[in-house]
């Protein structure tokens, strides 16, 4: 690798660096990272939609209530896991590793994870249908797919939630003597986490105005048929849940209007300027430091409301900034990407699914498990914990015994992290009295695990 | 590779000098007393382990479910504990075992995902929190960079997420890092302080003892291991552990008879390894909600409202069933099928926080518990 502008597009903006990716970068490492931008490459493998993951599951149910399990079982071996797989095959494999990072990127922020066990196994092709097509396209396309995925719908349990005055609702509460039928929790989010963010200048009624808009937001479900003939596995809006009349979000009113008004309302929001900041902050600081620097966050925040919010605009605006390219490596790598770049810089064989899903659910990053509708951490102390470092240490151990022998530690350090090594990583890589614990060193520096 | 840790810490001198370079150092504990909090993730029905067997309502809600003389040890005639649990009979009769009916959060509707979320994040709604309350209480201990809390298993409950940091226990099969090795990474991380920091902890939190034949069940691990590392003078004071499969819509005699046993054996497991620090101690059980009061058509019960506190420990005053008992009459019974949640888990809650681990009763209203203000601290819970 020829400097540390190659590795800093090779880590920060990549997945790792392997044998071959050093001449990548070339004499331009930011054109290269921008001639990445475009249509993301498929997802090698033949998998299953959601809608098809999704149907198969509740017709088991609807078929005899307790084949519900087997059936998420049995779509958790063949779609889920095939499909994690094959998603972080891609990841270490690819020529192309900045559309990766920022699928990624976009799935962590739009995070569903399999808590809900009925539509967990159709969580990769979530990923593949809502956020992989819109990465580089526009985020009020990307926000819409998002929202009206089975996969969000059921996570935020939006499927549960019923206009209080619409016809399922009055049943619902004269019937069960339940004081509201709303469920707020999407809509929360979406103005918390997915728009806004926490200071964005929404306050609670904001919130009941955005769920009573969404309500009828679903899909098939449970249903055998009735007034709205159910489609099992894809999005559907029940007329019989939504709130009938206008709503008011952030001051503006929206007349009546269906399923339409959310949409109106989630462009209205992808435009807004808190969210344009809000997303600034967490892409400044996932490419320049865990704090991100303010003059960075508002030049990344202009450069999304002045392009309406084109992610490929705001994706060569962070390649462009002068602080993404600065020493020192503020950022470390996510145990899912220390995996991953361990495994490029061994080269590009696919791993064994034992040697990927054993360490991420030791270290507790296996994708799709985040801890709450927040997603993962992106600051060192969610990473480097003192039993967390100590995993990764192991585990790089036992990885690198089992390596067939050959490779040569002082070449891979020139491969991997050659520019940024420092003098005392490369002397007692050079000490190590194996190969083995050569290479565990190597993975165990500071210069590879950070970014 | 169990002891791993504590031999480094013992004789790796010249990694100890290394770090001592590095300038990690190591804050006193602000208290020493303990608290396990152990989270029966599912819903337990409360009624199959505090049982009312003297009650009329009881039998005839539960016609075949209610467990029959052989499998009850009765407290005080109206209650007795299921005898799955008996090996907490000698901790009931020396007074170290509380009892607490009909208790729960705030949370009122069925879901577990949501009730697990409100129990952790200790506000009156699902996700009114991102933090959790046992992390909010550890930060207002004032531990500075001392972890406190300890957290036994592969990730972070949201109880424990949030500001104060936590050591983690996993019982992970990977092969050890010699001492060589890691003395020689000492050097490499000397002028990178997280990294530095992050093995410097590391080499001073020592692998648990598990002794010579360690359980081979993961609860039981995790409790050998939470009791030892909770036993010493430097380690945590504060710890949370899962056990998972209280859902029980269906056929629901065997598997809690199992379940409960587990638990029994994991407070045993506790108390013996924390040997004489037993005495300061409160373990707390609980679960998201109870379950209904009348059974199902499958042998089991549905998701219901008041469960069951379990408080053990020689911190707390015990061999006595505390709180207020609603009954079971159908008047008494919330919508007309669960047991009225009449004792508030965060009452219980903050009486350990502040009673026992000296908690600063103004910070626990503000911060901890936001909004529970008509939910005064459980009294007569505690010994001191």
């Amino acid at each position: 690798m020829r400097d540390i502008a190659s590795f800093i597009a090779l880590n920060r903006f990549g997945m790792g660096a392997g044998p071959e990716d050093g001449a990548r970068p070339g004499d331009d490492p930011r054109g290269w990272l921008k001639a990445q931008i475009g249509p993301l490459a498929p997802v090698p493998g033949d998998f299953r939609s959601s809608e098809a993951i999704i149907a198969g599951i509740f017709a088991a149910r609807l078929e005899r209530p307790n084949r519900q399990a087997e059936a998420v079982r049995e779509a958790i071996r063949d779609d889920f896991r095939p499909a994690v797989q094959a998603r972080t095959a891609l990841a270490i494999a690819t020529a192309r590793p900045l559309p990766e990072r920022m699928a990624h990127f976009w799935s962590n922020h739009f995070t569903v994870s399999t808590t809900r066990r009925i539509t967990a196994p159709a969580i990769p092709a979530y990923e593949r249908e809502a956020i992989r097509p819109h990465v580089f396209g526009r985020f009020a396309d990307m926000l819409k797919a998002v929202t009206r995925h089975p996969c969000m719908l059921t996570y935020l349990d939006n499927i549960a939630s019923m206009g209080p005055d619409s016809p399922a609702g009055r049943n619902r509460r004269a019937n069960r003597g339940v004081e509201t039928t709303l469920n707020e929790n999407l809509a929360r989010e979406i103005l918390e986490l997915h728009t806004l963010g926490v200071d964005g200048g929404y306050g609670q009624a904001d919130v009941i105005q955005l769920a009573l808009a969404l309500t009828g937001w679903s899909h098939g479900g449970l249903r055998r048929g009735g007034e709205d003939d159910p489609v099992h596995g894809r999005f559907q809006f029940f007329r019989r849940q939504h709130q009938p009349g206008a709503k008011t979000v952030l001051g503006r009113r929206y007349d009546e209007a269906g399923a339409e008004e959310g949409l109106a309302i989630l462009d209205d929001l992808a435009r807004h300027p808190a969210t344009a900041r809000h997303l600034a902050t967490k892409l400044v600081r996932h490419f320049v430091a865990d704090d991100p620097p303010a003059a960075d966050v508002d030049h990344i925040a202009r450069v999304f409301q002045d392009s309406d919010g084109d992610l490929a605009e705001v994706t060569r605006a962070l390649i462009d900034l002068p602080s993404a390219w600065a020493e020192p490596l503020a950022k470390v790598k996510t145990h899912y990407e220390f995996i991953i770049a361990v495994h490029r810089a061994i080269g590009p064989d696919v791993p064994r699914a034992r040697n990927l899903f054993r360490p991420l659910r030791m270290m507790g990053n296996e994708p799709f498990t985040a801890p709450s509708p927040q997603g993962w951490g992106d600051r060192a102390g969610d990473w480097i914990s003192p039993e967390a470092l100590m995993l990764r240490l192991e585990w790089a151990q036992q990885y690198a015994a089992g390596l067939p022998g050959g490779y040569v530690p002082r070449a891979l350090l020139q491969a991997t992290i050659g520019p940024v090594a420092r003098p005392v990583t490369e002397t007692w890589l050079l000490r190590a009295p194996s190969g083995d614990q050569a290479l565990t060193l190597l993975f165990g520096s500071p210069e590879f695990q950070r970014r | 590779m169990l002891n791993r840790r504590l031999f480094l810490q013992m004789s790796g001198a010249s990694l100890a000098a290394t770090l001592a370079a590095s300038g990690v150092a190591f804050a006193g504990a602000p208290t020493d007393s303990r608290f396990v909090f152990i989270f029966l993730r599912g819903g337990l029905d409360g009624l199959h382990a505090l049982i009312p067997y003297a009650d009329s309502d009881f039998q005839r809600l539960r016609p075949r479910l209610a467990p029959g003389a052989e499998d009850r040890l009765d407290l005080d005639g109206y209650f007795a504990l299921h005898a799955a649990l008996g090996g907490l009979m000698p901790l009931w009769q020396a007074g170290e075992l509380a009892l607490i009916p009909a208790a729960t959060t705030r949370y009122r509707n069925r879901s577990h995902f949501d009730g697990q979320n409100l129990l952790e994040n200790g506000t009156a709604r699902p996700f009114g929190a991102r933090d959790g309350w046992l992390s909010r209480a550890i930060l207002g201990l004032n531990a500075g960079d001392r972890r406190l809390g300890l957290t036994l298993g592969p990730s972070l409950p949201l109880i424990l997420q949030g500001g104060a940091p936590v050591q983690a226990w996993t019982n992970a099969q990977l092969p050890d890092l010699d001492e060589d090795f890691l003395t020689r990474l000492a050097i490499v991380y000397r002028d990178d302080p997280l990294f530095a920091t992050a093995l410097g902890n590391a080499a001073n939190s020592p692998e648990p003892m598990m002794g010579a034949n360690p359980p081979d069940n993961g609860f039981l691990l995790s409790a050998t291991a939470a009791a030892d590392l909770l036993s010493r003078a430097e380690g945590p004071r504060i710890a949370v552990m899962d056990l998972n499969g209280w859902d029980t819509h269906a056929n629901q005699t065997g598997r809690l008879r199992g379940l409960m046993n587990l638990l029994a054996q994991g407070i045993l497991t506790l108390r013996e390894g924390l040997g004489a620090e037993w005495s300061r101690t409160v373990v707390m059980v609980a679960s998201e909600f109870g379950r209904t009061a009348a059974e199902n058509g499958a042998g089991g019960t549905d998701h219901g409202t008041g469960g069951l506190a379990l408080l053990a420990g020689g911190a707390v005053r015990g061999g006595r069933i505390l709180g207020d008992w609603p009954g079971l009459s159908p008047t008494a019974l919330n919508d007309e099928r669960d047991v009225r949640a009449v004792n508030a888990y965060e009452a219980i809650f903050k009486s350990v926080l502040i009673g026992h681990l000296g908690l600063d009763p103004g910070y626990a209203e503000r911060v901890v518990f936001p909004d529970s203000g008509g939910l005064e601290p459980f009294t007569g819970l505690l010994r001191v």
